[in-house]
């Protein structure tokens, strides 16, 4: 069972995780704005991760936890 | 021994294991003897590809917290004012010489003392001050070398010694029987947390103003423990002299001589030679203003040091200058002539 | 279990970079390499004057700023105030290392200094907004270069690793990038090798980061990612230009061999 976890507060929204997700389950939160004023990334379906960290090695903000 | 390698030999005995520095007359005499001593004493010589560089490894080894220092002479150290600034800024101690030559420019390679103002002001932007040190005799270069060094890692700055190429290359008899004391500890030094304490961080970057202004004034507060505890002069008669002549350096040595002669003819001169230029010893001459008649500032530029007299002596005295440049010396009889002159006729 | 996590090396405070500036993932990889080879407590890293100028600010180990370009001078200075002791390494960008600082770099080089170069490569001043870098593209566009970048005027790019592999000093010299996952782990892999080259005393390592600068190169990240595959690889291949220790030799050396 993988887990991807944000600092969602900390995220500056440049999409470079989304873009590099196999799952293509990572997006751009539509309605979500974070204390940085940015739509932070966000996991629209958990279930279908597979842990693989290629999010977090592209997040150049290394705000990106994962586990599995 | 000459005066050059009488700096190189007391900064080996003040502890400095670590020079950096770049070829140039007239002070590569310095560096030679490095060159030799350095690696037999598990030291660092490194002839660096610039005088930019050179000061830039001295800022490594002293963020490293070890005695360090490199040597140039006039252009080179324009070069250098870069680094010293930086060096201020990061509250970093180092030793750096200035034998200086004739300029601007390129100059010439010949003695002078035209690089006062560049010394004594700092010489690179920003507010600051070095601690500047004017050796007269090679006993002095080595003298005021180690106590350079111990100045420098006490208030955490640099330490210049501006000596001249006369000197640098003057023979002298030469006692090392120092005593050295134990060097000061350096809990802010960059040598590796060993994963037991906080990282250190040597910096001159501030972008908050408010805490610029700070160190600004932390620093300055600073200088002025230093102006009243480590301001050092000669007074030779000076206590009933009418003439004074303010000299240091090599120009002291000359004014000396035209002192003692002036004397000899009945005339009551009088010679104030500072040791430390910054801090300028402004009490010694403010005291003697009041009962000189004339102050001549004799001078290897076109009248630097002159600036810091009258203002030290508030201008309740004369101050004229006596002065030769571009690598000629004034001579006792030049000096001892402006002497005669102002006790004829000038005074207050 | 834990897959991924902030380095340990890294101090946790967000960066100040611009939205998807790829300084963050390279100073991910250095704490992840000092992290890995266990040199957090003996590392001093020297901060150049650029974007990366508050770098002191993010890595735990001890941090000096030094003044722009000077870094491979503070460098040999700290490393040779104990040589056997201390890692020593230098972050610098393209203005710092390329231009300002080239005599510094050229010189640590060709003394194989034994010290590891981090060298952010993005052909842009990013610090003061965007203007020509010694590695700018020809005909790029810059604050500085509204018309593009002209060589019969201001000549052409600085390839570093080119022109240090014609010395016969440094140890290593890799050119990589972090525009995908795949090249992400190979730049990391280049910048561990460079430290445990020092740690293994073999000396100057310099490894050149192709890296983005959305902001200032007028494009979101992705396109920024895109344009290196696009501009900049092409002039500046991807590559180990030098490893002494596997016998791969640069310029003339090779020739010569």
């Amino acid at each position: 069972m993988a887990k991807v976890t944000f600092r969602e507060d900390e995220c500056k929204g440049c999409g470079l995780c989304t873009d590099v997700c196999p799952k293509g389950i990572l997006q751009l939160s539509k309605d979500k704005i974070n204390k940085k004023g940015h739509h932070p990334a966000e996991c629209i379906d958990l279930d279908q991760c597979i842990g693989c960290a290629s999010c977090a090695v592209m997040c150049p903000d290394c705000i990106i936890k994962v586990e599995r | 021994m000459k005066g050059n390698e009488a700096i190189a030999e007391a900064a080996i005995q003040a502890g400095c294991r670590h020079y950096f520095g770049y070829p140039i007359t007239p002070q590569t005499e310095i560096a030679a003897y490095m060159a030799k001593r350095m690696p037999k004493i598990g030291g660092t010589f490194l002839q660096a590809e610039s005088e930019i560089a050179a000061i830039n490894m001295v800022y490594g080894v002293s963020s490293a917290g070890k005695r360090v220092m490199t040597s140039s002479s006039s252009p080179g150290i324009s070069l250098k004012s870069e680094g010293l600034s930086y060096l201020a800024g990061s509250d970093l101690p180092a030793l750096v010489v200035n034998a200086q030559r004739g300029g601007p420019g390129l100059g010439g390679i010949q003695p002078s003392q035209s690089d006062y103002f560049q010394a004594t002001r700092g010489g690179g932007h920003g507010d600051y001050h070095m601690i500047v040190l004017a050796p007269s005799s090679v006993q002095e270069m080595a003298d005021l070398t180690i106590k350079g060094f111990e100045l420098a890692d006490q208030y955490r700055m640099t330490a210049m010694v501006l000596a001249d190429g006369t000197i640098g290359q003057m023979m002298e008899p030469v006692s090392f029987d120092f005593e050295i004391k134990e060097q000061i500890a350096k809990p802010w030094a960059t040598t590796g947390t060993k994963m037991a304490r906080k990282h250190n961080v040597v910096n001159s970057l501030y972008l908050n103003p408010e805490q610029l202004e700070k160190t600004n004034f932390e620093r300055y507060e600073r200088y002025e423990v230093i102006k009243q505890n480590e301001t050092l002069c000669e007074e030779y008669l000076c206590d009933d002299a009418d003439i004074i002549i303010a000299a240091f350096g090599i120009a002291a040595r000359v004014s000396k001589n035209a002192v003692n002669e002036a004397r000899a003819n009945g005339i009551k001169a009088g010679l104030i030679r500072p040791i430390t230029l910054w801090p300028f010893p402004e009490k010694v001459f403010a005291k003697h203003a009041e009962h000189a008649k004339q102050i001549i500032s004799v001078e290897l530029s076109m009248g630097q040091m002159i600036e810091d007299v009258r203002l030290a002596t508030s201008c309740k005295v004369p101050v004229t200058l006596c002065c030769r440049v571009g690598g000629m010396i004034p001579t006792p009889d030049q000096v001892y002539n402006a002497i005669v002159e102002a006790n004829e006729k000038g005074g207050k | 279990m834990i897959v991924f996590d902030r380095p340990k090396s890294l101090i946790d405070v967000p960066f100040h970079y611009c939205p998807g500036c790829t300084h963050g993932i390279v100073h991910r990889l250095v704490a992840e390499a000092i992290d890995e080879l266990g040199i957090e407590g003996k590392t001093v890293g020297i901060a150049p004057v650029g974007c990366s100028v508050m770098a002191y600010d993010y890595f735990n180990c001890d941090m000096i700023e030094a003044a722009h370009g000077r870094a491979p001078a503070v460098a040999t200075g700290v490393k040779r105030s104990d040589p056997d002791n201390l890692i020593v390494f230098t972050y610098q960008g393209d203005g710092d290392l390329a231009s300002i600082g080239t005599a510094e770099t050229v010189h640590a080089a060709a003394r194989n200094e034994n010290i590891t170069v981090i060298f952010i490569n993005n052909a842009i001043y990013g610090m003061t907004g965007g203007q020509m870098a010694p590695t700018s593209l020809p005909g790029q566009v810059t604050q500085t270069s509204p018309y593009g970048r002209d060589v019969n005027l201001c000549g052409y790019p600085v390839k570093i690793c080119e022109m240090l592999s014609e010395l016969e000093g440094p140890e290593y010299l890799e050119r990589v990038t972090v525009n995908s996952v795949k090249n992400v782990y190979n730049a990391k892999r280049a910048i561990k090798k460079a430290f445990q080259n020092q740690i293994d005393g073999k000396g100057f390592s310099l490894i050149e980061v192709i890296s983005s600068c959305p902001t200032n190169w007028g494009m979101t990240p992705k396109e920024a990612l895109k344009w290196i595959d696009d501009k900049m690889i092409p002039y500046y291949p991807l590559g180990v230009y030098k490893d002494r220790s596997a016998g791969i030799l640069g310029g003339a050396q090779k020739e010569a061999k």
